[in-house]
């Protein structure tokens, strides 16, 4: 049995919650958080021990691993905490304010040998994964440019104000949606090394940008276009979506839905010349208990087995969140010049 | 319950393999006078009982039900509450407090979070049924006879180990509106397990059933196993297992599983609900000959 404590039981903290509470080898030691309401539920009715002081919750119940589910901001001091402390730790992304800070944890995860990851959890979705396998096995020929895309109906009218609309603690459309899209082009092409411009633009919200148009390129020489909207209600959920266009194929995936195309006679096995579909329902294996998509629940399972010494602890590691976290720094910078 | 039931997913955009499907649907049902034609196709075909979200939109199908008695006098909704993204967006926005407070009629709500109020264990349970309360109200006068929890939040309160919500939600649907309480899950096994030991017997439950194991977490075995034990009453959902098995070859399968009480599913089109209806009969009639 692997024990885990979570601080944090918001959206994302009572979905890790859920998902953990019906996983078979591992026992909920604690929860944080300082809303008195939730709480009092998670204490009556799950039977949960709960706090309000992360530290003493770790020194009390002893977890192996803690997942860190608090606005970003809280993120750099309460990770390094933990990881000072010998847990294992998981993350919600964004993973840090700034790079400087995703780059200290970083080093010092490696230094530790503790399991670190983050909850960038496109990197789960069976067609993202398929994507990568393509582009690893160079299907699509060189690389020439890709067009990632994220729409969603978070911020659709003037309202109030939240962490998520307050810059400082990690909030707007840069960093709590394009970091999505960024993450997942790091992953699958090559990180985002350059910004040759950038638009943060407020539409509803005061203080922070509800989307980013960017032109970037990546290590390996990549140019691409980032457009981002979180305030696009003709989405219904979170849309996320890359095009990636290759000298001998094109890529198109969302989280449903893969179409590849090849233009010659060299393609992998399984696929055709010309157009081919593939539909996540195929791409997905089944999880032991599902919530809210297969991936939230596989991330999670990922964890735990690397914990247990079972992975390589490769996939989100903070490694990947701090690349992230600059390429997000670059396009935050250059709209501001 | 009726043997097909009609669902919604299609008049919400929701489509799990494709968002250009999505978007098509959103563009096809984008008036009100399109739900109620597909709704008047699916009632000639012989279906009676409509399965749908509390959406903001079935309010106004229900308007429209209710000013025609007489044409849909045998026609029944099964409620499934809540939309869930209502929620989802307001907790994004407001947090969990607040999506509370915003949606809790009355006062009740903000008095607990000023601690003016003595906290009792019944005050949470309270607090759901004026949430369910909330979601009913566009039902009013109109044929309910289940009623039934999202599978987002089923699941959510079973990974959380919150058993009385869930009998406390069977509990007020019965009591209130007398109706069955049901349960969406994707947690077949798992959900009737903790059903049955907190004292509900075979309780009415929709899962994802088809034959390719798409979302039948605890695998396609443990579900097999319970319905040849006949446990549960079951709606089969997803039976077209997303869109990976040909609609005859899916229906084939879940038409001649056992104990499946009611299969689910949801159609745009004319000539595809009546393809499913014509197919889920003809292989009811095999069976019942097969009996004989």
């Amino acid at each position: 049995m692997t024990k885990i404590a979570l601080i944090g039981a918001g959206k994302m903290g009572l979905s890790h919650l859920s998902i953990l509470g019906a996983h078979p080898n591992v026992e909920i030691v604690g929860v944080c958080d300082t809303t008195k309401m939730v709480v009092d539920v998670l204490e009556r009715y799950s039977g949960y021990k709960c706090f309000s002081d992360y530290l003493k919750m770790v020194e009390i119940t002893k977890p192996d691993a803690v997942f860190v589910a608090v606005p970003t901001k809280h993120h750099f001091i309460m990770v390094k905490e933990l990881l000072l402390r010998g847990i294992h730790v998981f993350a919600e992304k964004p993973f840090c304010l700034n790079p400087m800070e995703s780059n200290e944890l970083t080093i010092l995860a490696k230094k530790t040998g503790l399991v670190n990851q983050v909850g960038y959890h496109n990197k789960f979705v069976g067609t993202f994964r398929e994507v990568k396998s393509l582009i690893e096995n160079n299907s699509i020929g060189e690389i020439t440019h890709f067009l990632g895309e994220a729409y969603g109906p978070v911020v659709i009218k003037k309202k109030s104000e939240n962490w998520r609309s307050d810059p400082s603690e990690g909030g707007g459309c840069l960093m709590d949606y394009a970091s999505h899209v960024i993450d997942l082009i790091n992953d699958l092409i090559s990180p985002i090394n350059s910004c040759k411009g950038s638009i943060l633009k407020s539409i509803y919200s005061k203080n922070v940008d509800d989307s980013v148009y960017a032109l970037v390129g990546t290590e390996l020489g990549v140019s691409g276009v980032i457009s981002v909207n979180w305030s696009d209600e003709t989405y219904r959920k979170m849309s996320t979506s890359i095009t990636i266009i290759g000298t001998e194929g094109k890529i198109e995936s969302d989280a449903n839905e893969l179409k590849v195309y090849y233009k010659g006679d060299k393609f992998p096995k399984g696929y055709s010349k010309g157009w081919n579909v593939k539909y996540v329902t195929d791409l997905t294996e089944e999880v032991d208990f599902y919530l809210r998509g297969e991936e939230y629940s596989a991330q999670i399972d990922y964890f735990i087995k690397s914990v247990a010494g079972e992975t390589k602890n490769n996939i989100n590691s903070f490694e990947s969140a701090w690349k992230t976290d600059k390429s997000i720094s670059l396009i935050k910078n250059q709209s501001s010049l | 319950m009726e043997r097909i039931i009609f669902g919604d997913n299609q008049f919400f955009a929701v489509n799990h393999i494709s968002d250009e499907k999505s978007r098509a649907q959103s563009i096809k049902f984008k008036d009100d006078s399109a739900i109620i034609k597909t709704l008047d196709i699916a009632i000639a075909s012989g279906i009676n009982t409509f399965m749908c979200t509390t959406h903001d939109r079935i309010a106004n199908i229900c308007d429209i039900i209710r000013k025609d008695p007489k044409k849909y006098q045998d026609f029944k909704i099964y409620p499934c509450m809540p939309y869930a993204h209502k929620y989802a967006n307001a907790v994004t926005d407001l947090g969990i407090a607040g999506t509370l407070k915003q949606y809790v009629p009355g006062n009740f709500v903000s008095s607990l979070l000023k601690g003016g109020m003595a906290y009792i264990s019944k005050d949470f349970i309270s607090i759901m049924e004026l949430m369910i309360d909330a979601e009913m109200k566009m039902f009013k006068g109109i044929n309910t006879p289940v009623i039934f929890l999202q599978n987002v939040i089923t699941d959510l309160l079973l990974g959380l180990g919150m058993t009385e919500f869930l009998i406390g939600f069977a509990k007020h649907v019965k009591e209130k509106y007398n109706a069955e309480p049901g349960f969406i899950t994707m947690n077949l096994p798992k959900l009737l397990d903790v059903l049955e030991k907190g004292g509900i017997k075979n309780p009415i439950i929709c899962a994802s059933i088809n034959k390719v194991n798409f979302r039948m977490s605890g695998g396609k075995e443990a579900y097999e196993k319970i319905l040849s034990e006949g446990r549960c009453r079951v709606i089969a959902m997803q039976v077209l297992g997303g869109g990976a098995i040909p609609a005859g070859e899916a229906l084939e399968y879940v038409s001649n599983l056992p104990n499946v009480e009611s299969i689910l599913f949801g159609a745009s089109s004319k000539q595809n609900i009546e393809n499913t209806v014509e197919t889920i009969n003809y292989h009811d009639q095999q069976q019942k000959r097969v009996v004989l």
